[in-house]
């Protein structure tokens, strides 16, 4: 029976769906290994001090939130717990919504946390690049109020930070442009803060050449796989190491779809060769 | 009644002893406090000041305070333990900036205040891109050499490029097919020099598809690159005489949303069935669901991006890819004006020039000379 | 005149952005950031001509009832109903022009906008995100076919890096000694991405950044105005 690339394509797809969903439904439970570029991530967190001012910068949008929001959400965990205070901004117009909803999601954990004493969202500003080395010389004129309208004098946790220069690490959450890139050259190239990343498994390669001898990357996140270990290293099970199942069977599916691909252009070769 | 003299002489006497034990006592500390500084940052625009503290760990609490206009002192910053420097990037270039240190000991039973103050000062350049600035010159120096040589009338060869050469054909199909063709610019703002070099590809397609009377499709996800991508299209139509062929229609903004706009670019693909698709620019996670979309229709596709780590992505799936560099040498290779070609050579020496740095800089740290290294640390 | 005046811009604020990145005293510093702002102020303008070419080139489609017009239909209402939720009764904590809505948050839970994006926009882009897994798996299936010795190169590449970087991958090898490590998937797969990927990941990059100087400078000395919507 020949089928057709078209046929091959939708059989391929509803292979992976089923694969997809049954770990989903049926946990299987495996646990990763914690790769280097998330744990330079998690000391980084670490190692800085009680009540250092630190970014996360929203550079994604709902599509993207899979495998970037669980990552938002153990950052800010992690910085709440050594008592960081967190700033939210976004260079992608979504990114506003997706830093509420990882602060709302955890201030059920941490019903003590206050909002403009542990954390502010500053909301969005256009620009990319541009918006970033304005906050590189003063943080006000690109922010003048929160996302609550409250100006930024007026805001406590804002009261000692007047440009990027005052935050002890940046951290970009991005799926495209603006994001990692340009805070690697704006805030770590042009004003020395210390800049980490994540970001989306299929971008996540093209990140890993800054993470170099002059530390233009402190750590990389690379999609739902670092994910789950940054909650790993918190010891949390969140919903990344939920759907890490998933994600491992539709990789091995991967593999076995490429077996049944050489397997078919061997055949095709042999029919060729048998027909001349 | 009192003596009113020996009054007023013991008391002169007490604010005197007390004055000498004061200082005395300050003399001991200032032993545990080694040395403060106020140091302008070097080789800046004046904005910063350099606050260091030599202490003794006996100091737990060492606080910084700034003064204002008004000379009232506010907090600036609390020195961990261990921390001994402190930038302050918020001072106004050439004016003289006041500090406070208050040290404290663990049980805040003694403690030492030193006021300093500091001046930062406006530098003419920045040292620390003095390796920058002449690679910058060495590269520019060259391209303007290849140009003025190409001015006078020497042949330069550069290599084809499939993907460019293929532009023609791809319009061509479209044509036959009467199908339009597709064009996509990236999702990067105007700001990003990819999506310059991709409205300078647009501008050779637009005046092809007017030649051949094909439709060209141009989604855009921001709207400044809308503008910019009318522009350039309108000219092209203009300049091969056929300013009413030109559909303004045809070139819209469709959303900022990443994966709204590939949802947007799917359905045209599926809708129109393009003959040729154009990928030019910055993309990052949709550059595979564009390409497998583009791919199942059946159309011609190009692809060109500097995004590294796409580009295996649409290797897969196009039938030709811009790696890189080619797609900024697109322009001047499409013009075939002999200056801009002239200007690809300029990368060609800067490639050697990269070349050779590299392999010396392998050397020397493999040697345990540090300083080349160092020399090129741009900081 | 028509393409000078953009060229003379262009050549001056090129000459001094890159003045201003070696010379940090004024007026070089100031009139970069003065750059910033103008560009930042006209980004902000330019969010209103999208929303009118969106508006012109739909509404244009339902009017004349062109091909599959109802899309345009359905793009024009949501924006619409969009807008006006915003309008009129806010987003999370800001209030719109009629207050937050309470009567309505009571019904459906939250504000309609936060409803409209939380149950509409999310679920939807997440839709058009997750189609990259189908096509990953359609595309791995077509391209890691072995047909010489750099595609059996490729593949074996393929398949640690695929393994490494699940669940399942350290498992298989988690048995190896001590002293052979290196091979154990995990580790692999780290030595890959590392080394020989970022080496050409970073060989592509230099070469890339190298044309872009090439293609800045043709644009700063008005060499290359293609972009301009003319070459001559």
């Amino acid at each position: 029976m020949k089928i057709d690339s078209q046929t091959e394509r939708r059989i391929i797809f509803i292979v992976l769906f089923i694969a997809v969903m049954l770990p989903l439904i049926f946990p299987i439970g495996w646990t990763s290994e914690v790769s280097p570029h998330v744990q330079m991530t998690y000391d980084m967190v670490d190692n800085t001090p009680e009540g250092s001012v630190v970014l996360l910068s929203f550079d994604y949008d709902p599509s993207t939130a899979t495998e970037l929001q669980p990552m938002a959400i153990s950052l800010i965990e992690h910085a709440w717990k050594n008592n960081q205070r967190v700033i939210a901004t976004a260079l992608w117009p979504m990114g506003v919504k997706m830093a509420d909803a990882a602060f709302q999601e955890l201030l059920l954990k941490y019903p003590s946390k206050e909002s403009g004493v542990d954390f502010v969202n500053l909301g969005y500003k256009t620009g990319g690049m541009v918006t970033i080395q304005a906050m590189g010389r003063d943080m006000k004129s690109v922010f003048p109020t929160d996302t609550k309208t409250i100006p930024y004098e007026d805001i406590p946790l804002l009261k000692t930070v007047r440009s990027l220069k005052d935050i002890q690490f940046v951290i970009s959450l991005s799926a495209g442009d603006p994001g990692i890139k340009q805070w690697i050259m704006g805030a770590h190239d042009m004003f020395g803060v210390k800049v980490a990343g994540g970001t989306t498994a299929v971008s996540a390669p093209g990140f890993l050449p800054y993470i170099n001898s002059q530390n233009q990357l402190y750590g990389l996140l690379g999609g739902l796989k670092a994910a789950s270990e940054y909650e790993q290293l918190l010891g949390i099970v969140g919903p990344a190491t939920v759907k890490m199942d998933s994600q491992s069977v539709a990789h091995v599916l991967i593999l076995v779809f490429i077996a049944i691909g050489n397997v078919k252009a061997y055949k095709k070769r042999n029919s060729k060769k048998e027909g001349k | 009644m009192p003596n009113t003299e020996s009054f007023f002489y013991m008391k002169t006497n007490r604010i005197l002893y007390s004055i000498i034990l004061l200082s005395l006592l300050n003399v001991c500390k200032m032993n545990a406090v080694h040395d403060t500084m106020v140091l302008d940052v070097p080789w800046d625009n004046g904005t910063a000041l350099s606050i260091k503290i030599d202490y003794e760990p006996m100091w737990k609490h060492v606080i910084l305070e700034k003064a204002d206009s008004s000379g009232v002192f506010v907090p600036l910053s609390v020195f961990f333990e261990g921390q001994t420097e402190y930038i302050d990037s918020d001072v106004l270039a050439n004016a003289k900036q006041i500090y406070r240190i208050s040290a404290y000991t663990s049980d805040r039973k003694d403690s030492l205040i030193v006021v300093k103050g500091g001046v930062a000062t406006e530098q003419w350049f920045y040292m620390g891109k003095l390796s920058m600035l002449i690679l910058l010159v060495l590269i520019c120096t060259a391209i303007m050499y290849f140009i003025s040589l190409a001015r006078r009338g020497k042949a330069l060869f550069i290599r084809r490029i499939n993907g460019l050469d293929s532009m023609d054909e791809a319009v061509g199909r479209a044509t036959e097919k009467g199908k339009p063709i597709l064009f996509i610019p990236g999702i990067g703002d105007l700001d990003d020099i990819q999506t310059i070099a991709s409205l300078s590809i647009l501008s050779h397609l637009a005046q092809r598809s007017a030649e051949y009377n094909t439709d060209i499709i141009v989604p855009c996800k921001y709207s400044m690159v809308m503008s910019a991508a009318r522009e350039v299209v309108k000219e092209a139509y203009l300049k091969v005489g056929k300013p009413d062929a030109y559909k303004e229609q045809n070139i819209f903004y469709l959303t900022d949303d990443q994966f709204g706009y590939v949802a947007g670019i799917d359905g045209i693909m599926l809708r129109e069935q393009p003959a040729a698709n154009f990928f030019m620019g910055s993309f990052f996670a949709e550059s595979l669901i564009l390409a497998e979309t583009g791919f199942s229709t059946g159309a011609i596709q190009t692809a060109g991006t500097a995004q590294a780590h796409q580009l295996p992505f649409f290797i897969v799936s196009c039938d030709y890819t811009l790696i890189g560099e080619e797609l900024f040498a697109a322009s001047a290779y499409l013009s075939n004006d002999p200056q801009q070609i002239g200007s690809l050579k300029g990368h060609d020496f800067g490639k050697v020039m990269l070349i050779v740095l590299t392999i010396a800089g392998v050397i020397f740290e493999i040697l345990g000379l540090h300083g080349f290294k160092n020399f090129f640390t741009v900081g | 005149m028509k393409r000078t005046i953009p060229l003379l811009i262009t050549f001056i604020v090129g000459l001094i952005v890159i003045s201003s990145e070696f010379i940090p005293h004024r007026p070089f510093s100031m009139i970069n950031s003065t750059l910033e702002n103008w560009y930042l102020s006209i980004s902000g303008f330019a969010i209103v001509l999208g929303l009118l070419s969106l508006v012109q080139v739909n509404s244009s489609k339902v009017y004349h009832k062109a091909e599959n017009w109802q899309y345009s239909l359905a793009s024009l209402v949501s924006l619409v109903v969009i807008v006006i939720f915003g309008v009129l009764w806010g987003m999370e904590d800001q209030r719109g022009i009629l207050g937050n809505g309470e009567a309505i948050s009571a019904f459906i839970g939250k504000k309609p906008f936060d409803y409209l994006f939380d149950n509409g926009i999310t679920p939807l882009s997440s839709t058009m995100f997750s189609l990259l897994a189908f096509f990953i798996a359609s595309a791995a299936y077509r391209a890691f076919i072995i047909r010489s010795f750099e595609s059996n190169l490729l593949m074996i590449t393929a398949v640690i890096v695929i393994l490494g970087r699940t669940s399942f991958g350290p498992m298989l090898t988690s048995w190896l000694p001590k002293s052979l490590s290196f091979l154990h998937l995990p580790n692999l797969t780290d030595f890959i991405l590392t080394y020989p990927s970022s080496a050409a990941q970073r060989a592509i990059l230099m070469s890339a950044s190298l044309g872009i100087i090439g293609s800045s400078l043709r644009i700063i000395i008005g060499l290359e105005r293609s972009y301009l919507g003319s070459d001559e």
